[in-house]
């Protein structure tokens, strides 16, 4: 437990991207399996454990400690599972040396065998063998909340690092193994093949595109790229092999029972990635309908039939991973979409079509095509590469994804605060807001907050600025000047906007960044709230 | 005689009425007696102070020659006569020069222990428990959940992560009197060494320390003029942590702060503080600590000063130990 303890403490507090993957890669080097295969998925948030509730915690606590001392501990601490390892008595710090104590994977294995009556017991007991620091880690797992700003792609990448083999090909491999992993760790280190999938009905690791950013497609020859639309419904993956028929969401979630009348209009075997949409398929004649009425059926566990008829779910596919249980993708994307367009002609015609190809020659057609869709639930284009062969991950090439230009608007800088790691020394997260009519008169409004989109040089610039403005300070945040004719004006782009109660504004961004720095105007002409919330009707109309 | 007729506290800070004179005293006063260096218990402007050499020193250095009226040193365990009151000075573990000061009149012996600890440190003379009627201790960690591990233990964190991260600078947080030169003496007792790096805040301290005779190995100034850049790749750099969040910071190879100090136990504390790696090496008491020396010494009442008080009357109440919070303010914990 140890070395995982260890590991999760750095983890914690070290905000660097670099730094974790450090961390993690030496981690996954140094430990021994099964441990490590457990610490993996307790990171990569595949990790079973029996749980425990956090009112039995409570009474072990207090079954040796005086309840006034531990509010007192519980308040000054606030976090329930670091109090506990913090006050245990009688914990392993006298007793139970390194060695000794309890290593991760036993630890899994006891609490998984444990019978109901038996928890109590096993947890105070490791409790009592473990120190301070796997008390914790011990306990965020069996409360099962880690949070520790690990994704589980950033420890592919780190598995990826130790063992120089592809991140894409780790991808691949993913879904269809199970913790400790013992056989992907064996092929990392090249002690053993790579490990072979029982079967393709599982979910696949999904290839993701990157937005184009300037610049990007000048290099690139248009005849060697095919273009489809891109619809704002989400990206699943259909599984059918053997008799059974799954669909899992782009994380790998399985959303099966959400959809019957989907899974029970698969007539195909075969793994195939696309846009889940609610309204009627292309060749139904039925519209596609809107994301808002998409989001009716989300987030369900079953659905009723009224629902089923009011929202009715379709399938538009784009690619396909697995021909029967033949594996295609090292095939091009073209070949691939020709025996996908042979399943989806043969599939029953209102619950699956096929995503079109967007006709073009040049970037500026493309461009122009992409900024007037012919449909309103379409968000912009894909462009994907005629020979780019299915590879799990964000590649930057292959595929990209171009949406209408996202939104944009000018902010007037109101509070700063550090940043972490490098740019602790830096001013580099910033509140901005905008004017609004208030009695007072004419006020800034907070309506956002964003930490990048800006270039090293552009935050020396920000810094000083925050350096020579402060007003005020609470902690490490800092409030600047903002008066109509004296303040920092800062063109935020982001992707979205919704309203918001929880915002004083009324509105919340999606991704807000800051794209320039408008030193050329004044606070004075920076946007007002309204043309946020005519956003945010504009959308909804 | 009640102890409160012999000391009790004053706005100005703790009062013996018989001997006139003040303990720590947090505004200037005529007659002061100093537990130790740090600046919220040695104030300058006293008119007359009674305090260690090496506290009267460490003054002297941070306040310049007139900190005080005139001064009187107080050598461990000579019993000095104010006013009928006899006072004596014992060593208190915390910082050099620190001590706790017995208070005595009429067979009522009162012991205000200042701050102290009783873990290992080589800069500076080990805690003596004193017997008293009345104990009047800090309470800085006084809560369950502190529980400081061996500090060699934190320093062997440092070297991990110099071997991990051996291209960044690692910034060692460390205050500048007490913490600072004994987080450099642990790391050099731990087998370090190279040249360590100072913040010019620590410069006056850590010369002071060395010709007290506590030796810190080769010390340099972590200054840009005299070296380049790449001096500080992989270098070990102590400084205060305010420095840290400053334009000095940036003088550093992708810095990594570090923060040497008893509150690092919380995580949520380095967190919110931007530390990397936090170093658990306190000059206060550990919770245990605290509850074994009233143990040890057997006060018939324990009087608690600054820190968090309730947590630590509320377990002499549990233990049948008369025992009340003093409410003293102007108290910080610069020390750790």
């Amino acid at each position: 437990m140890k070395p995982f303890a260890t590991l999760l403490d750095r983890l914690v507090l070290t905000p660097s991207r670099n730094g974790k993957l450090k961390l993690l890669a030496d981690y996954f080097r140094d430990t021994p399996d099964p441990d490590r295969g457990y610490g993996l998925a307790a990171l990569a948030g595949t990790l079973d454990l029996k749980g425990v509730k956090p009112a039995m915690l409570r009474e072990l606590v207090l079954e040796r400690m005086d309840d006034v001392l531990f509010r007192y501990s519980y308040d000054y601490v606030g976090d329930l599972a670091e109090t506990i390892s913090l006050v245990w008595d009688g914990g392993a710090k006298d007793t139970v040396d390194d060695d000794h104590q309890p290593r991760l994977s036993e630890v899994v294995t006891r609490m998984n065998s444990l019978g109901r009556t038996e928890t109590r017991s096993a947890v105070r007991d490791l409790l009592d063998r473990l120190d301070t620091s796997s008390r914790f880690a011990f306990l965020k797992l069996a409360t099962g909340s880690l949070r520790i700003g690990v994704s589980a792609r950033l420890a592919k990448q780190a598995l990826s690092d130790m063992s120089g083999k592809d991140v894409t090909e780790i991808e691949t491999l993913w879904h269809g193994l199970t913790p400790p992993y013992i056989p992907l760790f064996a092929w990392l280190e090249g002690k053993a093949e790579k490990p072979v999938l029982a079967t393709p009905a599982i979910f696949h690791s999904v290839m993701l595109a990157n937005p184009v950013e300037d610049g990007d497609l000048e290099k690139l020859d248009p005849a060697d790229y095919a273009a489809e639309w891109k619809w704002d419904g989400i990206r699943i993956q259909m599984s059918s092999y053997g008799g059974t028929k799954k669909l899992y969401s782009r994380s790998g979630d399985d959303i099966t029972g959400a959809f019957p009348d989907i899974v029970e209009a698969i007539n195909f075997e075969g793994v195939i990635d696309g846009e889940l949409l609610v309204g009627g398929t292309a060749r139904s004649n039925n519209p596609t309908r809107t994301f808002s009425d998409l989001q009716q059926r989300l987030n369900r566990k079953t659905v009723t039939g009224k629902m089923i008829e009011e929202y009715p779910a379709f399938v538009r596919a784009y690619d396909l991973l697995f021909q029967g249980d033949e594996d295609i993708r090292a095939e091009t994307y073209f070949e691939r979409r020709k025996h996908l367009s042979d399943i989806i002609e043969r599939a029953p015609h209102d619950r699956f079509d096929l995503s079109q190809l967007v006709p073009f020659t040049t970037w500026t057609e493309l461009d122009t095509l992409r900024k007037q869709p012919p449909d309103p639930v379409i968000e912009g284009v894909m462009i994907k590469r005629k020979d780019s062969p299915y590879q799990a991950g964000r590649l930057k090439g292959p595929w990209f994804k171009w949406k209408r230009d996202p939104y944009n608007i000018d902010a007037v800088m109101l509070y700063a605060q550090r940043g972490h790691g490098k740019r602790s020394s830096y001013y580099s997260d910033f509140t901005f807001g905008v004017w609004t009519e208030t009695p007072e008169g004419e006020e800034l409004v907070p309506v956002g907050k964003a930490y990048f989109g800006f270039t090293d040089a552009e935050l020396e610039v920000l810094d000083k600025f925050v350096r020579d403005n402060t007003t005020d300070r609470f902690g490490p945040v800092r409030a600047v000047r903002a008066e109509p004719d004296f303040g920092f004006v800062l063109e935020v782009a982001f992707e979205g906007i919704n309203r918001s109660t929880r915002h004083k504004s009324g509105v919340a961004m999606r991704f807000p960044r800051i794209a320039r720095l408008r030193q050329d105007k004044l606070p004075r002409d920076a946007d007002r709230l309204a043309t946020l919330t005519a956003m945010v009707d504009a959308k909804e109309a | 005689m009640s102890p409160g007729a012999l000391l009790h506290p004053t706005p100005a800070g703790l009062f013996c009425p018989i001997g006139r004179f003040h303990v720590d005293p947090v505004r200037p006063v005529e007659r002061a007696l100093i537990t130790h260096g740090h600046s919220d218990h040695a104030r300058a402007g006293h008119t007359h102070v009674l305090a260690t050499r090496q506290t009267l020193d460490i003054m002297r250095i941070r306040y310049g020659e007139d900190f005080c009226g005139s001064e009187q040193t107080a050598a461990f365990g000579e019993e000095i006569d104010l006013d009928g009151v006899r006072v004596s000075f014992h060593p208190a573990g915390h910082v050099l020069g620190s001590a706790q000061i017995a208070i005595e009149k009429d067979g009522l012996r009162i012991v205000v222990s200042g701050d102290y600890k009783r873990g290992i440190d080589p800069t500076c003379a080990p805690f003596v428990p004193v017997a008293c009627d009345v104990f009047i201790t800090e309470a800085t960690f006084g809560l369950p959940v502190f529980h400081h591990p061996d500090p060699k233990d934190e320093v062997e964190k440092l070297f991990t992560s110099l071997q991990q991260f051996p291209e960044r600078s690692h910034l060692i947080g460390a205050y500048a009197l007490g913490k600072a030169q004994r987080v450099i003496r642990l790391i050099r007792d731990c087998g370090y060494s190279e040249p360590i790096y100072i913040h010019g805040a620590l410069a006056k301290l850590c010369d002071y320390y060395v010709g007290q005779g506590i030796d810190l190995g080769e010390i340099r100034p972590a200054t840009i003029e005299k070296s380049s850049p790449d001096t500080f790749r992989g270098a070990v750099i102590v400084g205060p942590p305010s420095a840290f969040q400053d334009r000095w910071a940036r003088r550093f190879n992708e810095p990594l702060i570090a923060f040497a100090s008893g509150w690092m136990m919380v995580r949520q504390r380095a967190k919110q503080g931007g530390v990397e790696l936090p170093l658990v090496i306190s000059d206060h008491c550990d919770w245990p600590e605290l509850l074994s020396t009233i143990e040890e010494i057997g006060p018939s009442e324990v009087w608690v000063t600054h820190g968090r008080e309730e947590a630590l009357v509320r377990w002499c109440e549990l233990k049948g130990i008369p025992a009340k919070p003093l409410h003293l303010v102007g108290y910080e914990d610069e020390g750790d």
